[in-house]
């Protein structure tokens, strides 16, 4: 069986066809060029596993199965000593990105020592936190709402983690081969990983400690 | 051109292939600000109680982190429709809108779940009781 065909105009002969849907002459794509792209995009999926736990959170937030709540349980002011160490983390990491743009491998290093150290002290205070919250009974098998809420800022608290590990990391590249291009990038990409965590903290003390508060 | 210029052309060229966001003090000045003052105040609307309602100071303080997303989006994760030919703010549109169905989606299907399957009668029901 053949279908008739219908004749091409001379302007679209095969080979523009084939041309509109491959594209023969490829620009030349530099080493790394989609790099920021791709982990953007791998930081957006990430964004979805954190709104599925502050779904959950949403949702056995109020099952307390006759345990502790929130008002029970949570210090205020220890959450704003904590969200202050992330923001002052975020403005450190903020001056090594200047210091990358100017150049100066020296100041980059310091402002990356000073991001850690304030992540380090944010990762203190929340496992103080929880070792406190344990210590009174209030486990993740006590209630649904002890269940999510450790769920979620637990895997906030990993992230942070892997943040650090990837800080050090970093410093000993940086250490051996200064501001080249690759250690450019990952400057870069870092700076969105820290960034978004601190984003996703926003969601945190927000729905998590303060509104857990007013409730 | 002058030469300091033309050479910052020249480290351009043969640098980084990377097309980084050009990021300023300022920029960064403004964000923190701006983010400890979105901070203090619902944390202060919450340890004081100053609205006394509570179903404003939530409504206030989720206005609050919206607003300081935004801001840690534009100055930190340094965000515009023209970074990476806008594909970064589309996926990101992307993101919310999955974000927004799957969020609101849990919470009401979940919400009048607890709320039709409730064992015990409301205060409202007890009250109708003679």
């Amino acid at each position: 069986m053949s279908t008739p065909q219908q004749p091409l105009p001379a302007s679209l002969s095969g080979a523009t066809l084939t041309a509109g849907y491959y594209d023969l002459n490829e620009h030349d794509h530099p080493e790394g060029g989609s790099t920021l792209l791709g982990f953007w995009i791998y930081l957006m999926s990430d964004c979805l596993i954190f709104a599925m736990l502050f779904a959950a959170f949403g949702v056995l937030g109020g099952n307390f199965a006759a345990g502790p709540g929130p008002k029970d349980l949570f210090d205020l002011p220890l959450v704003a000593l904590n969200t202050a160490m992330l923001l002052f983390s975020s403005m450190t990491y903020g001056f090594a990105m200047l210091a990358m743009q100017r150049g100066t491998k020296g100041p980059v290093i310091g402002w990356l020592i000073a991001t850690a150290l304030f992540g380090a002290a944010f990762l203190s205070i929340e496992l103080y936190e929880f070792s406190h919250l344990i210590a009174e009974g209030a486990t993740p098998q006590r209630s649904a709402f002890l269940s999510a809420f450790f769920t979620l800022v637990g895997t906030h608290g990993l992230h942070v983690t892997f943040g650090l590990v990837w800080l050090a990391v970093l410093l000993v590249q940086i250490g051996q081969r200064g501001l080249c291009d690759a250690n450019r990038r990952r400057i870069l990409c870092l700076s969105m990983f820290w960034h978004f965590l601190d984003v996703i903290w926003i969601g945190v003390f927000t729905f998590v400690y303060l509104m857990g508060m007013v409730r | 051109m002058s030469a300091a210029h033309e050479a910052h052309d020249l480290h351009h060229d043969t640098g980084h292939g990377i097309d980084a966001p050009h990021v300023s003090l300022r920029e960064y000045a403004t964000g923190f600000i701006a983010s400890v003052v979105l901070t203090a105040i619902p944390f202060w609307l919450v340890m004081t109680g100053a609205l006394g309602d509570k179903t404003l100071t939530a409504l206030t303080i989720a206005l609050f982190a919206v607003a300081q997303v935004i801001v840690h989006m534009i100055f930190f994760l340094h965000m515009n429709a023209k970074a990476e030919g806008g594909w970064n703010l589309l996926a990101l549109i992307f993101t919310i809108i999955v974000i927004v169905i799957a969020l609101t989606g849990s919470l009401w299907v979940m919400y009048h779940l607890n709320h039709n399957m409730m064992p015990q009668m409301t205060a409202h029901q007890a009250d109708a009781l003679p």
